[in-house]
């Protein structure tokens, strides 16, 4: 009997596991964000209660101004609908619903590239130039890797920092192979794989709001990018 | 006890394969070969996988979405599949009175298609794999050179609604596969690898500023216009859209 019940748990777990993809629970309610009293590492916040790596003092729950957040709900258009996980440069495990709030500049590369990428990270480099300083806070520049294999959390680190990409205002994600592609499609990105170390792919910087909708999109290497600064400036200004 | 055990798990593998309608699967025996647009070396070695028989039907994605009420058409989102997604539908889950069961599923979007085959444990076929596969005939793997075979999948693009036909009623060719000419077109896992495209001006193949590695691009034998022409369309779909001629099937790594 006792086999019989074992076989009968066996056979749920199977069928628990069949089912794929499970909605993920919302859990953007219970986001607290903590930062130091003292302000010791300045704008700094943490997600999780603490005390300060400086002076030790207790962190406190800073009050979320509207600004941060708008609202819980995201649209039906919005990029959060992608539930994939991704890791960043510092291998922390997010979802790119965790980029929610901010303005969002994003672009695909991959980092053993030579021809356009350099140009495109440049482009990037050109238009966090252009913002003023005060809004960086309410903005993340996120550069997509479409080679998940070889761009590796340590090699997006160390890409970042030989590219002085490695201030709190840059994120660098890596995907799986299908998590990139659905990317891709989500922002008409085409990309093909032409040899071991190198990709074709097209060269698309794309602007989201805080609540993932796709703004703006700028075409092309070394293009004027005046429209992409004043989407972003606009943006950033109205959250 | 032991046998009673066995039968049980048995049993249980066999209603999880009936849950929406698991497919017939053939193996495609992998091997080196030229697509229309190859990469740099332009051969591509395709490894040894499993395909459905079949597209995906209506009936099995009326199940999935029974199963998975966020693809109903109702409740989709929106940055997954544009307005014509299962427009023809009479509800979320009925089809419309001439829709038949057997007839391959159409206007869904890349994103359902992948999640389908996801939810089955299989994915979406690549472009290399899916033209693999297609460049069979009834007879031969590759039967590219033959002017019956072009002439074949042209009258095919010449015929309408044909989307409206049941799976199965086209051929059976080399590896056992039915429908991959004549019936619907096929979304594929990389589509958008695709980089010949029609949506704008500004992409074409000697535009180096819009795409690094513009030079893997080229066709390799211009002659095979109906090849050409499924390249074409997938350079110019994007994810989202649902289209009435365009349907998917599944394949699935072998595990060895």
């Amino acid at each position: 009997m006792r086999h019989f019940k074992l076989t009968i748990l066996y056979f749920v777990a199977i069928l628990s596991f069949a089912s794929c993809k499970q909605e993920p629970s919302n859990k953007a309610n219970d986001l607290a964000v903590y930062k130091c009293p003292m302000a010791c590492e300045g704008e700094k916040t943490y997600n999780a209660f603490n005390s300060c790596s400086i002076c030790k003092m207790d962190l406190k729950v800073i009050e979320q101004t509207s600004k941060v957040i708008v609202n819980n709900a995201i649209s039906d258009e919005s990029i959060f609908n992608l539930t994939t996980t991704w890791n960043t440069e510092e291998d922390e495990a997010i979802q790119l619903e965790d980029l929610k709030g901010k303005t969002l500049v994003l672009v695909m590369i991959y980092t053993t590239c030579k021809a356009a990428c350099p140009r495109l990270v440049a482009d990037m480099r050109n238009i966090e130039k252009q913002i003023p300083e005060n809004q960086l806070k309410d903005l993340q520049f996120v550069l997509v890797s479409i080679d998940p294999e070889t761009d590796t959390p340590e090699r997006l680190k160390s890409f970042a920092i030989e590219n002085h990409m490695d201030r709190l205002h840059w994120t660098f994600l890596q995907g799986t192979e299908s998590s990139v592609r659905e990317f891709a499609n989500v922002l008409a990105v085409k990309y093909k794989q032409i040899s071991p170390m190198d990709f074709s792919h097209s060269n698309i910087i794309s602007v989201f709001n805080s609540g993932g909708e796709l703004m703006h999109q700028q075409e092309g290497l070394g293009v004027d990018n005046k429209e992409t600064v004043k989407t972003i400036i606009e943006l950033t200004n109205k959250n | 006890m032991y046998t009673f055990r066995l039968t049980i798990i048995f049993l249980a593998f066999f209603i999880m394969n009936l849950a929406y309608g698991q497919s017939k699967m053939v193996l495609i025996k992998g091997d080196t070969y030229i697509p229309l647009y190859g990469r740099d070396s332009l051969k591509v070695t395709i490894s040894d996988f499993e395909m459905d028989v079949y597209p995906v039907t209506n009936s099995q994605f009326l199940d999935f979405v029974e199963k998975y009420p966020k693809w109903q058409r109702s409740k989709v989102k929106r940055l997954f599949a544009d307005e014509n997604y299962l427009m023809e539908w009479k509800s979320d889950t009925k089809l419309s009175e001439t829709q038949s069961l057997n007839a391959p599923i159409t206007s869904v979007s890349w994103f359902a298609a992948k999640d389908y085959c996801e939810c089955l444990g299989k994915r979406l076929p690549t472009v290399d794999e899916w033209e693999y596969v297609a460049m069979a005939n009834k007879e031969l793997p590759d039967a590219r050179t033959l002017k019956s075979y072009n002439k074949y999948i042209l009258e095919w693009y010449e015929t309408p609604k044909t989307f409206n036909n049941n799976a199965g009623s086209t051929f059976k060719n080399y590896w056992n596969v039915y429908d991959l000419h004549g019936l619907v077109w096929e979304w594929t896992f990389d589509f958008n690898s695709v980089l010949v495209s029609g949506e704008s001006r500004k992409d074409v193949d000697n535009d180096s500023n819009l795409f690094c590695g513009s030079a893997a691009v080229g066709a390799t034998d211009l002659m095979n216009y109906a090849a050409f022409m499924r390249y074409a369309i997938r350079g110019s779909v994007k994810a989202k859209y649902a289209m009435k001629n365009l349907g998917f099937r599944c394949v699935k790594n072998i595990n060895k």
